[in-house]
């Protein structure tokens, strides 16, 4: 099918962008790499009156080392963009790991981080990885910016704590402490598919210290497994896979919820063979 | 009244001004507007590559772009790449290995194949696979798709 009917802007700056998301007369929907939207416009299940497509603002791609070690990476910036740097490589080992089971080559010429986290689509890669690494999400509107923890701005399926007119602008991911590991693991049909099941996970030393465990695709959002990863702090992976049922399970075309909750044990088991 | 925007791009090496309706998907301009018929049309979602052409040196899916994005873009599709040579070996080897049938998926096939043979991409099938897992193929099977993959990036064909 195609796109219904809209009006396209393409704005040279973040705060012309933001003055056309902010007028509350227009559905207005950003664009950034079209690889969700679009599809969804095609398919008529989203039919914004104006599109303000991202594409031009530079302010919002690249790669950078963090204040405070770590990364920042702007909201634009491509999976290819992250899949081609030394800096991800080193500093977001977690997301080098995944890039390569997020859709497929021509998507990743295309897809953004920021599309991603703001899109939050519960069975996607990306939302996952920011709980994961305890990354904060930078958010900007026509009334200023803001920080939200990545725990705090999940809400829900394709649910998020932005505020109409809100856009991402940018991914802070803290530096990882000397002896940070991590594991990335995922159960999908076919390569490139949306996962039926996957879990990241990060933990310090062999002791697997201050560890965290997020699931993606078991629920209606991406979860992180607290108690699991108490149990795996006190140095019980077995206690950790049985406190897994603390998580709302949650079904999809794919699996049941009794399926999800098996699986999300079969990808921490093989995830925390790979820490 | 559909919206209509002015865009300028390069498709084969050919620049022009096209007046464009700003719902128009990059591939249906392309095929309609342009009359280039060598890029196809299948899901019109971004599921099965039929669709995949060249958009400033990256593999895209032409239905999931709208052609007013593509302003100031620089364009190749099949019909570019036969005229330049480039992929004339992967050409030669899909021909010699049989690797397509009714040839609906080959376009596109051949532009993610290529995308990974000058990526400087490896002959490791398991590689190639995962390369070319976004474009479906209902005819082949796939594996003679990967064996003219590899026998390109191991130089047995002559283009
Ligand atoms: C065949 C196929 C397979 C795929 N497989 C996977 C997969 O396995 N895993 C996966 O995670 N994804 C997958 N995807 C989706 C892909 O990762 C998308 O690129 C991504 O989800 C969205 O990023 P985008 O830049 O394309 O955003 P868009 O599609 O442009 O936007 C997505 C949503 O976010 C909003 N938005 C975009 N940018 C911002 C911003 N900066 N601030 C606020 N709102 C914003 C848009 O308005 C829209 O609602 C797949 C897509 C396809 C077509
Ligand atoms: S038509 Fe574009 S991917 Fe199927
Ligand atoms: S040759 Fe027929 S779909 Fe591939």
């Amino acid at each position: 099918m195609k796109a219904a009917d809209f009006a396209y802007e393409k704005p040279g700056n973040l705060a012309d962008a933001l003055a056309l998301l902010a007028d509350p007369d227009r559905d207005a929907s950003p664009l950034a790499g079209g690889q969700s939207l679009v599809p969804m416009m095609n398919f008529r299940m989203a039919m914004p009156d104006l599109l303000v497509d991202l594409g031009a603002l530079d302010e919002l791609r690249g790669i950078a080392p963090g204040a405070a070690g770590g990364l920042t990476i702007g909201a634009m910036t491509r999976y290819a963009d992250l899949e081609a740097s030394e800096l991800v490589a080193t500093h977001a080992p977690l997301i080098a790991m995944a890039l390569p089971h997020i859709a497929h080559a021509a998507i990743r010429y295309r897809g953004t981080i920021g599309g991603s986290v703001a899109l939050a689509d519960p069975a996607a890669e990306m939302p996952a990885l920011m709980l994961a690494m305890d990354a904060e999400i930078e958010a900007q509107s026509s009334q200023g910016s803001r920080r939200i923890r990545a725990a705090e701005f999940f809400t829900g399926i394709y649910d998020t704590a932005l505020a109409p007119g809100e856009l991402v602008t940018a991914i802070h991911i803290t530096a990882a402490p000397e002896g940070r590991r991590f594991a990335f693991y995922e159960l999908a049909r076919r390569h490139g598919d949306y996962a039926m099941a996957g879990v990241a996970v990060a933990a310090t030393g062999t002791n697997r210290a201050d560890p965290r465990i997020a699931f993606f695709s078991v629920s209606d959002r991406p979860v992180r497994a607290i108690r699991a990863e108490a149990a795996l702090q006190a140095g019980d992976a077995e206690d950790a896979m049985a406190a897994l049922d603390e998580i709302d399970f949650a079904g999809d075309l794919n699996a049941d919820a009794r399926t999800k909750r098996h699986l999300a044990g079969v990808v921490l088991k093989r995830a925390l063979g790979r820490l | 009244m559909a919206q209509t925007r002015m865009i300028r791009l390069t498709v084969n090496g050919e620049t022009g001004s096209y007046t464009v309706p700003v719902r128009q998907n990059l591939v249906d301009f392309i095929r309609n507007d342009l009359g280039l018929t060598g890029s196809h049309v299948g899901c019109e979602h971004g599921v099965c590559g039929a669709c995949s052409i060249e958009v400033n040196g990256d593999l895209v899916r032409g239905c999931l772009m709208f052609a007013v994005q593509a302003d100031g873009a620089e364009i190749t599709t099949i019909e570019g790449l036969a005229e330049s040579g480039r992929g004339a070996a992967l050409r030669a080897a899909f021909t010699a290995r049989n690797a397509l049938q009714c040839g609906y998926c080959t376009p596109g096939m051949l532009a993610t194949a290529l995308d990974y043979v000058e990526g400087g991409g490896a002959a490791d099938r398991d590689a190639i696979r995962a390369h070319l897992s976004g474009n479906y193929c209902r005819c082949t099977g796939y594996q003679s798709i990967v064996d003219a993959v590899c026998d390109v990036i191991e130089g047995r064909v002559e283009a």
